[in-house]
């Protein structure tokens, strides 16, 4: 079943000519884990800001298409009806919490929603528990690290319990470590509460092993869709310049010399084991 | 050169973000500096060109004293590329940007004209000579602040987590452009947490967790040794851990590049059949 | 970036920082009505004396000290004026008749000068008092309660959020400009503030743009969605709030009496006597 669904999607921004994404259509289906990639300047943002209705309600600017999120006409209604379904969690961690503590900052959209305070409190600590920062509730946001201000930014947006969570190159200010612990708590919100995540991201050697679903966009327009094994070993992947995980990128090298792994390798699990196999086998 | 002896540095909040670091960067080298966020990669490196001054301790950089002299002199020997271009573009044009620095350290006028065409053509950014940065995209912003800096021709350049929210091509053209400088004998420094960079640039790479230096050495052994990455959170290369995880078939340990490890299960599999 | 350092709210607990910042307030408007009711030296002295248990009991007094001491410089001002004024023109005081020749005069006039001075120390002591105690959190829930529009309040505590980041900001982009040859303190008047346009205008720009993304952020999280919003946390009064309201009120009707009905002496007087 498709919980976001867009037909010849084309967007310029006010002021501009040039549109920023141009006849996109995409199907994502309920419970995939998506990870959307391509250049910088592609129009990934852009495409995000579609998903919550950001576009056109904030930006205004000259939408054409269709656009359908989970059965919403995201035209027809507002940012805030929207929300309801759809968490977009942002790059920058220090510019999405504006509270000084971090449950204040959690319990924002609930208070926009005017939830009951005793209701409130249970979801803001459930959803604490869920991002694994029940022991920074009280903390003021600004003295956390970066991977744990994204992780109150994640928590913030799970609270409202959306069916789709998007995440727009959340780990790019993180260190590895950091980025893992992210992509773990995403993918457990995939897994365990079968949210749909869309996941913007360069540094795929990380995080496809997650994905069911990769979609790569360039100069605006949705350049391929498929499976994370089908992307990378696209010729065309390599030329507009994805990111192709290391384990990957072997097996193509070996591939070119007349070795054959059994299956295409995307973590380094499977690529280790694909390769004893041929190993021990000889 | 660049001797860093004994240095401590505590902010003024009280934090000891430095607890006796010892260190010599030689003329023409290259070195990554590594560590999880909060290392003090960017305070060391801070030193290097006077911003911060040991609270304990003294940097001599070619053989001066960091405390004896300011940041202005200093910085014409060493250049600074912060991580955010953000945080210094500031002009109405690409060409006046790349100016300022030129101005302050007092060029001459037709040296001026000479450097900044040099720069602006180094960093592929001649087309925008008269555009606003404020209207060009990341990538080329950051390619504007390196021309910037680039454009006084320092002996020694530092660059803060270069390609911290680069994308794949961005990140590669900046990798071939930091090779390309320190073949040409400049002082090449770069902060950084990305391992896959460091294991294809193969620099001398210094390991931080807490305010110290945790292990100097070749990107080659530092990166495989996950032990030793583990106390600064980091994690070896994927290559790395393939051929850790098939150290029992006797295959090397201390691969960290996609050729090299190609190259080793060719022949393994070659002397087989 | 000291002067910030005041705004940093650290998070503590105490009987006085738990108080209702309504109450408190209420308590320091006292003090305040207290110290403009009364012009002698005696009287104020008293008040000074009135914010002192709060302060031991909150733990604050290094704190509270500090921001005396930055209220000094403005306080020899403020003496140094009245005495002046009061030099000049003294028919205003009673027991002077001009010239100001007699050592009982002159005495007068010090202690009229001493008791406006103390009078803006009590003023600064009880403030800071509320201030030094107060979440802005707390301040910012205070504001919504006592039906200030909720806009205005959410304005305030996102202010004081942002002001540490901001000021981190300004260090880095000094920094970054620095590096880059820049000099502040070099120039005549107008070139010292010239140099600050490479500082400023990365700041606005930055700080527009951060502020784009914040209402990006508060639109995501469904801003505007009902009419009436909740609030995770809700103030209510307990017994100490109670104390501190019969406190209060008891010393307002013991001040008004006292300026009704009691003369107070000035020490100029008990000591001639
Ligand atoms: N607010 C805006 N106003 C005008 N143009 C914009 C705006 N945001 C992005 N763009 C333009 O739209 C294009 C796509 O940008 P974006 O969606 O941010 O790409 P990505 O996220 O893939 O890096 C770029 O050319 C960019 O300059
Ligand atoms: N201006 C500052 N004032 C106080 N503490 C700081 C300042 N800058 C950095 N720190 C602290 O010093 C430590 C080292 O920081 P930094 O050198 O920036 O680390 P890195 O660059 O490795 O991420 C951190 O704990 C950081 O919070
Ligand atoms: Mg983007
Ligand atoms: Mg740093």
């Amino acid at each position: 079943m498709s919980v976001i669904e867009t037909r010849d999607l084309t967007y310029t921004y006010p002021g501009v000519t040039k549109p920023s994404i141009e006849e996109v259509s995409v199907t994502i289906n309920k419970g995939d884990f998506v990870i959307l990639t391509g250049p910088s300047g592609c129009g990934k943002t852009t495409l995000c800001r579609c998903f919550n209705g950001l576009i056109p309600h904030f930006y205004n600017g000259d939408l054409e298409g269709k656009i359908e999120v989970a059965g919403l006409n995201v035209v027809d209604h507002q940012i805030h009806q929207i929300a309801r379904h759809v968490g977009l969690v942002f790059q920058n961690p220090e510019n999405q919490l504006f509270a000084l503590s971090v449950e204040k900052d959690v319990a924002f959209g609930l208070e926009n929603f005017a939830m009951p305070r005793d209701e409130m409190r249970k979801r803001v600590d459930w959803a604490l528990q869920m991002a694994g920062i029940s022991e920074l509730s009280e903390r003021p946001p600004h003295e956390l690290s970066g991977g744990q201000q994204q992780r109150v930014a994640i928590a913030s947006v799970l609270a409202m319990q959306p069916d789709i969570m998007v995440l727009d190159e959340p780990t790019s200010f993180l260190d590895p470590v950091g980025a893992e612990k992210i992509f773990e708590v995403i993918n457990e919100l995939n897994k365990k509460l079968g949210i749909t995540i869309i996941l913007v991201e360069h540094r795929l050697d990380l995080a496809a092993k997650y994905a069911n679903h990769v979609i790569v966009m360039n100069k605006g327009k949705i350049a391929l869709t498929g499976s994370p094994r089908e992307i990378f070993t696209s010729e065309e992947a390599r030329l507009i310049g994805v990111g192709i995980p290391k384990a990957t990128k072997l097996y193509q090298h070996l591939k070119k010399h007349g070795i054959r792994l059994k299956a295409v390798p995307v973590t380094t699990e499977e690529t280790a084991d694909l390769l004893r196999e041929i190993l021990k086998n000889d | 050169m660049i001797e860093v002896k004994d240095l401590y540095y505590t902010y003024p909040t009280g934090l000891e973000a430095l607890k006796g670091i010892s260190l010599t960067v030689n003329d023409g080298e290259f070195l990554a500096v590594m560590g999880q966020n909060g290392a003090g990669k960017t305070t060391l490196v801070k030193h290097f060109n006077g911003l911060l001054k040991p609270t304990k301790g003294e940097i001599l950089v070619d053989g001066v004293s960091t405390r004896d002299v300011s940041v202005a002199q200093l910085a014409r020997n060493v250049g600074f590329v912060f991580q955010n271009p953000d945080h210094q573009l500031f002009s109405e044009t690409v060409e006046e940007e790349i100016v300022f620095a030129l101005r302050n350290f007092g060029f001459e006028k037709a040296v001026i004209e000479k450097q900044v065409d040099w720069a602006l053509n180094l960093l592929d950014v001649t087309q925008y000579r008269k555009t606003s940065p404020f209207m060009l995209s990341g990538g080329e912003r950051k390619r504007v602040a390196l021309a910037s800096i680039l454009a006084w021709d320092p002996q020694v350049i530092i660059l803060d987590e270069p390609t911290i929210g680069q994308d794949h091509q961005q990140k590669e053209k900046l990798q071939q452009f930091i090779l390309q400088l320190n073949a040409q004998k400049k002082t090449v420094i770069v902060v950084t947490h990305d391992v896959e960079f460091v294991a294809e640039c193969s620099p001398r790479v210094i390991l931080m967790s807490q305010g110290k230096i945790v292990v100097d050495g070749t990107a080659k052994k530092i990166l495989t040794n996950p032990k030793v990455l583990a106390q600064a959170s980091i994690v070896p290369p994927q290559i790395t851990q393939i051929f850790l995880e098939l150290a029992d078939l006797g295959l090397p340990t201390d691969v960290i590049d996609v050729h090299e490890a190609t190259k080793i299960l060719l022949n393994r599999l070659r002397k087989r059949s | 970036m000291s002067v910030f350092e005041g705004f940093k709210f650290r998070k503590v607990s105490s009987v006085v920082h738990d108080l209702d910042p309504r109450i408190k307030f209420f308590f320091v408007s006292v003090l305040f009505v207290m110290a403009i009711l009364f012009t002698k030296l005696l009287a104020l002295t008293v008040l000074f004396f009135i914010p002192l248990p709060f302060v031991f009991m909150a733990k604050v007094n290094r704190q509270w000290l500090r921001s005396l001491r930055g209220a000094a410089f403005l306080a020899i001002f403020i003496f140094a004026t009245n005495f002046i004024f009061g030099y000049f023109s003294p028919a205003s005081f009673q027991g002077i008749t001009p010239p100001v020749d007699t050592l009982v005069e002159y005495l007068v006039l010090l202690e009229r000068a001493a008791a406006m001075t103390l009078r803006f120390v009590v003023l600064i002591a009880s403030f800071s008092v509320f201030f030094l105690t107060t979440s802005p959190d707390h301040l910012g829930l205070a504001l919504q309660q006592s039906r200030i529009p909720y806009e205005f309040c959410f304005a305030f505590t996102t202010a004081v959020r942002f002001v540490p980041v901001l000021a981190d900001e300004a260090q880095t982009i000094m920094d970054a400009q620095k590096a880059r040859g820049l000099e502040l303190e070099r120039g005549n008047l107008l070139k010292r503030v010239k140099n600050y346009i490479p500082i400023l205008i990365p700041l606005i720009v930055n700080a527009i743009r951060r502020s784009l993304e914040l209402a990006e952020s508060m639109e995501s999280r469904a801003w505007g969605a009902s009419e009436k919003r909740t609030n995770l946390y809700e103030l209510k009064l307990k017994r100490a709030d109670y104390i501190l309201v019969l406190i209060s009120v008891l010393m307002l009707l013991l001040a008004v009496y006292v300026w009704l009905y009691v003369s107070i002496p000035s020490l100029t007087t008990l000591l001639s006597l």
